[in-house]
C-alpha cells in the first residue's frame, strides 16, 4: 500500500489550474491515486475480452492491435444506444457550474477531476471522430486524436470518478458524468482494462453469488457467529433460514454486511428485527449479493449479476423481495432491475405482513427497501423501542450518493434514526440529501493501493462530519450503504478520529426491546450500554 | 488563444460585410442570399440534430432525484424535485427551462485552513437568466420587422421594455442587459481560472458573435441611424418571399444581418444546441417511477448468467453438510 501523506499535508490543495492547456499537459500516474490492473483469471471467469497479466504501471498495457478501432466502434455503438450519451456529448456549454461540485476535484485540485473536464476527455475524441467541425478543423473545434496516452488518461480518470451524480444536480442540462464514466469504463473493459478491485468481486459474484466469494456454508457460519453474539447480548437464540422454498419474503443485502464490522452489526440488526417480527423470510446463498460491481464494469455485466435476484425469488416461490441497506444496489434496483430482468410478474405487490401497508411505490419491481419497511413499522407502532440505549451516541446521517440522487430516500432513514436515537444532528445543508458528498470510495474505488485518492475524495464528506463533530460532539456516522460501512471507518480514522460508523439497522436493533430478552447491558458491538458500564454480563 | 481567434474571426466577419456592401456593392448577397441560406441551414440543421438525438433511445430510467421520493403515504414527496408523475415532470422541466432551477443551486466552495466552506453563488444564475431572457425579448421585438401590421402585443412588450422613457428613440433595457450579461459571461471565462482552463474556441465564438450582434443593433438604433422604412421593406420582402433591396439602408444594417445569419447557421453545429437538448435530457425529463412502472429498453437482450443449477452442482456437498436445502439430493 502506498504511503498516504498526513492530513495536514493532504488538506493543502491548490485549485488553480496550470497555465498550460490541458490537452498539452501529459497525465502523470501518481502512486496512491490508482488501482492495480485486473488479473486475467477474473476476466476469464466472466468471459471478458483480452484477459492477460499486466500492470497499470507498465508502459505496455498489452492491448489488442486494433484497439483504436474497437474503441471508436464502441463509441459509435453507444451513441446510437444511449440518448444520454449522445446528448451529453453535444450540449455541454462548459459553464463551469459543476467544476467544484466533485469531491475528487475538491480533494485533489486536479483540473481533470472537474466533471466538465472529465467529460471533455471523452468529448474531445467524440468531436474529432464523430462531428463535422471536429473532423475538418480538429483541435480548433475542440477535437483530439485518440492515442495510447488518451486511453491511459481515460483509465486513470474514469477510475477517479465514483459515479456519484453530484455534478448532475448542478448542471443546467442535467449532464450526468456518471453516464459518461460508466460508458467510458464499459469501453475500457472491451480492451480488458478493468481494475483488480472491481473485476475480482465481479468474478466472485458471478461464480459464487457474492462479491466476497463467500461459499454457501461460509455464509451460514458467518451468520451463526452473529447469532452467538446476539444470544450473548439478548439471551435470545435466533434461527434464520437459508434457501427456503415457500417463504413469503426473500431478503437480499450486500455481502459486505456478512463480513467485517461494522457491516456485520447492521446484519445483526436485520436478524434481530426480523426475528422479533416473526417475519416469514429467507436468506439466499445463491443470490447473496445485493450490491453489483458489474455496474462499475458494463451494463451487460451488471445485468448478468442482477439477474440472480429475480431468478432466485422465482425458484423459491416467495411473494416479494426485501432489500438491505446499500447504495448502488438501490440505484440498480430502482432504475435498472425491472428493465433488465423484469417483469417480476411471478411476484406479488409487496404488502407488509406486520402492518398490512401496501408498498405501491414498488408495485412493478416488487422489491422494498428495508428503511421503507422499518419506517412503516415504527409509524404503525409495531416496534417497542428504547432510544436511551443509544444515548451514548451522537449521530449524524450520511446520505449515500446513489440512494440520494438515484432514488431519493431521504426521510425514511432519518425518521428511523430519530425514533431510535435521542441525539441526531444534521451536517451542513450543502453536504447532505441531494447535495451529499461521496465517501470517496464508491463505484469500486475502495481498494487499498489507491488510499490517497480515497482520502482525498472523501475529504469534503469528512470535513462536514468534522463540523458536527466539533460543534455537537457527534461520534457516530450513520448511513444506509455497505461501501460506506467499509470505507468510512478508514476515512474517519484519517480525518476525524473519534467518529465511528454504523448502519441504520444497528441503531434500530440496539433500541429494539425484544420479547423475552434479558436485561441488556451491551450494545451490538459488545460494548457497555450507557449506565451499564461495569455491569456484569451474565 | 481561443478567445483571440474568436475575436479576430468576428472582426473579420464584420469587415467582410463592410467591404462586401460598401466596396463591392453586394447588398443582394448580404441582404437576401446569405439570410435565406442561414435560415435554411438553421432549420435543416436543428431538425437533423433533434432527429439524431431522438433516434438514440432511452434504455434506462435515469432521472437525477433531487428531493424525497414517493414512498409511504405519510412521507411528503417532493413532487417537483423528484417527480413520479408527468405533471411533476412538466413542473420540473418548466422550472429548469424558464428559471434555470439547477443553476440556482449553485454554491461556491472555499478552502480555509484545511476546512471547506460553501457559500451561495448566484452570479452565473443571474447572468444566465438576464442573458437568455433579454435575448428572447430582443428576438420577439424583432417580429415587428416581419409583420404588417405590427401585432398589438409587441407594442405592449415594447412599452414594458422601454418603460424608463429615456432617449429618442426610446431606450430598450433588454438590449443593454443583453450586452452587459454577455460581457459578464465573457469576462468570467477570462478571470475564473477553472472556467478559463476548460474554455474552448467554440465557447468564445458565440459570445463574441452575440456581442457583435447586440452592439451593431444598439449602434444602429441609437447612433448610426439607418433608413428604417427601407429595412422593413427588405425584411418584409424576405418573409413574403419577394425579396428586394431598397436603396440607402446604411451598411451597419448589413453587418448586423450578416452576423445574425452567421449565428443562425452556426447554431446547429455548436454547443448552442443546448437550447433544444435541455428538453431531452433523461436525467431531468423522466419521472422517478421505475419501481412502479416497468420501463422498456428497446435493445434489451438476454444475457448469460450463472444459474442456480450450476451453482448447486458446484456446491451441493458443502450445502448439504451445512444443512442448506438443495434441489437434487
Amino acid at each position: 500500500m502506498a504511503k498516504v501523506p498526513k492530513p495536514e499535508e493532504l488538506s493543502k490543495i491548490d485549485y488553480k489550474p496550470s497555465k498550460k492547456r490541458w490537452m498539452d499537459t501529459p497525465v502523470e500516474f501518481k502512486e496512491g491515486m490508482f488501482c492495480h490492473g485486473t488479473r486475467a483469471k477474473y476476466l476469464e471467469t466472466v468471459g471478458f475480452p483480452n484477459p492477460r497479466e499486466w500492470s497499470s504501471k507498465d508502459e505496455d498495457w498489452k492491448l489488442p492491435e486494433n484497439w483504436k478501432e474497437i474503441v471508436l466502434e464502441a463509441i459509435k455503438e453507444r451513441l446510437g444506444k444511449y440518448r444520454s450519451f449522445r446528448l451529453f456529448m453535444d450540449i455541454c456549454v462548459r459553464c463551469g457550474a459543476c467544476a467544484d461540485k466533485c469531491q475528487f476535484f475538491l480533494g485533489t485540485g486536479d483540473p481533470r477531476n472537474m466533471p466538465v473536464l472529465r467529460a471533455e476527455l471523452m468529448r474531445s475524441v467524440y468531436r474529432r471522430y464523430f462531428t463535422a467541425p471536429g473532423k475538418i478543423m480538429g483541435r480548433l473545434a475542440g477535437g483530439r486524436e485518440l492515442t495510447y496516452d488518451v486511453l491511459k488518461e481515460w483509465w486513470y480518470y474514469f477510475y477517479q470518478c465514483s459515479e456519484c451524480r453530484r455534478c448532475s444536480v448542478f448542471c443546467p442540462y442535467g449532464i450526468d458524468q456518471a453516464e459518461i464514466t460508466m460508458i467510458g469504463r464499459e469501453i475500457l473493459n472491451l480492451l480488458g482494462l478493468n481494475t483488480d478491485w472491481i473485476a475480482g468481486p465481479v468474478a466472485n459474484c458471478y461464480a459464487k453469488g457474492n462479491h466476497l466469494g463467500l461459499e454457501p456454508h461460509t455464509i451460514k457460519s458467518n451468520i451463526e457467529f452473529m447469532l452467538d453474539d446476539i444470544e450473548t447480548i439478548t439471551g435470545i437464540r435466533i434461527e434464520p433460514t437459508f434457501n427456503r422454498k415457500g417463504a413469503e419474503i426473500l431478503f437480499v443485502t450486500p455481502s459486505g454486511d456478512l463480513f467485517g464490522d461494522p457491516g456485520t452489526y447492521t446484519c445483526m440488526g436485520y436478524l434481530m428485527l426480523f426475528h422479533e417480527l416473526g417475519l416469514d423470510y429467507t436468506w439466499s446463498t445463491y443470490a447473496s449479493e445485493g450490491g453489483n460491481f458489474g455496474f462499475f464494469t458494463s451494463m451487460e455485466m451488471a445485468k448478468r449479476l442482477n439477474a440472480k435476484i429475480y431468478a432466485e425469488a422465482k425458484r423459491l416461490g416467495v411473494k416479494w423481495i426485501l432489500g438491505g441497506e446499500c447504495g448502488h444496489m438501490w440505484r440498480v434496483i430502482n432504475q435498472y432491475m425491472d428493465t433488465w430482468n423484469g417483469p417480476a410478474d411471478f411476484l406479488e405487490v409487496p404488502v407488509s405482513p406486520i402492518t398490512g401497508s401496501r408498498f405501491d411505490n414498488a408495485r412493478a419491481t416488487r422489491m422494498v427497501h428495508v428503511a421503507e419497511f422499518t419506517a412503516d413499522l415504527i409509524k404503525q407502532g409495531k416496534l417497542k423501542l428504547d432510544p436511551t440505549r443509544n444515548d451514548h451516541l451522537k449521530v449524524t446521517f450520511h446520505d449515500s450518493c446513489n440512494t440520494a440522487r438515484g432514488m431519493g430516500i431521504f426521510e425514511e432513514p432519518r425518521y428511523i434514526i430519530k425514533n431510535v436515537c435521542n441525539h441526531f444532528y444534521e451536517m451542513p445543508e450543502d453536504t447532505i440529501r441531494e447535495k451529499t458528498f461521496c465517501c470517496g470510495s464508491g463505484a469500486g474505488l475502495n481498494a487499498g493501493e489507491n488510499m490517497e485518492l480515497r482520502m482525498r475524495g472523501g475529504f469534503p464528506r469528512a470535513n462536514a462530519v468534522n463540523y458536527v463533530h466539533q460543534r455537537y460532539g457527534v461520534n457516530m456516522l450513520a448511513n444506509i450503504c455497505a461501501i460506506d460501512r467499509a470505507a468510512l471507518p478508514t476515512l474517519m480514522d484519517y480525518w476525524v478520529p473519534g467518529v465511528k460508523v454504523t448502519g441504520v439497522h444497528e441503531l434500530v436493533a440496539n433500541a429494539l426491546v425484544m420479547k423475552g430478552e434479558k436485561e441488556r447491558t451491551q450494545d451490538l458491538r459488545l460494548e457497555p450500554l450507557p449506565g451499564k458500564e461495569g455491569a456484569e454480563n451474565v | 488563444m481561443g478567445a483571440l481567434f474568436s475575436f479576430v474571426a468576428v472582426i473579420l466577419l464584420i469587415l467582410l460585410a463592410y467591404v462586401g456592401v460598401e466596396v463591392a456593392g453586394m447588398q443582394p448577397i448580404f441582404g437576401i442570399v446569405i439570410p435565406y441560406a442561414a435560415v435554411l441551414t438553421f432549420i435543416a440543421g436543428v431538425i437533423y440534430r433533434v432527429i439524431k438525438w431522438g433516434r438514440s433511445p432511452i434504455p434506462f430510467h435515469i432521472p437525477t432525484t433531487c428531493g424525497q421520493q414517493k414512498s409511504l403515504p405519510w412521507i411528503k414527496q417532493n413532487k417537483l424535485e423528484n417527480p413520479s408523475s408527468s405533471t411533476g415532470v412538466i413542473g420540473r422541466m418548466a422550472l429548469e427551462v424558464f428559471l434555470f432551477r439547477s443553476l440556482f443551486r449553485l454554491s461556491k466552495s472555499e478552502l480555509r485552513d484545511g476546512r471547506l466552506a460553501y457559500g451561495s453563488d448566484k452570479w452565473l444564475w443571474l447572468a444566465g437568466m438576464a442573458f437568455h431572457w433579454s435575448f428572447l425579448i430582443v428576438l420577439l421585438r424583432h417580429i415587428r420587422f416581419f409583420a404588417t401590421p405590427v401585432p398589438s402585443y409587441l407594442n405592449l412588450l415594447e412599452s414594458l421594455d422601454g418603460f424608463l422613457q429615456v432617449g429618442v428613440p426610446r431606450l430598450f433595457m433588454t438590449g443593454i442587459i443583453l450586452l452587459l450579461a454577455v460581457t459578464y459571461l465573457l469576462l468570467r471565462r477570462f478571470y475564473i481560472p477553472q472556467v478559463r482552463y476548460i474554455s474552448l474556441t467554440s465557447d468564445y465564438i458565440p459570445l463574441f458573435l452575440i456581442m457583435a450582434v447586440a452592439s451593431t443593433g444598439i449602434l444602429m438604433r441609437y447612433f448610426f441611424k439607418v433608413d428604417i422604412v427601407g429595412v422593413k421593406e427588405l425584411t418584409m420582402g424576405l418573409v413574403s418571399f419577394n425579396p428586394t433591396i431598397p436603396k440607402g439602408i446604411g451598411v451597419i444594417f448589413y453587418i448586423h444581418i450578416f452576423l445574425i445569419s452567421i449565428l443562425f447557421a452556426y447554431f446547429p453545429f455548436s454547443k448552442l444546441v443546448h437550447m433544444g437538448g435541455v428538453f431531452l435530457s433523461p436525467t431531468r425529463n423522466l419521472a422517478n417511477n421505475s419501481r412502479m412502472v416497468r420501463h422498456i429498453n428497446p435493445w434489451n437482450y438476454p444475457v448469460k448468467f450463472h444459474s442456480y443449477e450450476e451453482y448447486e452442482e458446484e456446491f451441493r456437498k458443502k450445502m448439504k453438510d451445512a444443512g442448506i436445502p438443495v434441489e437434487k439430493e
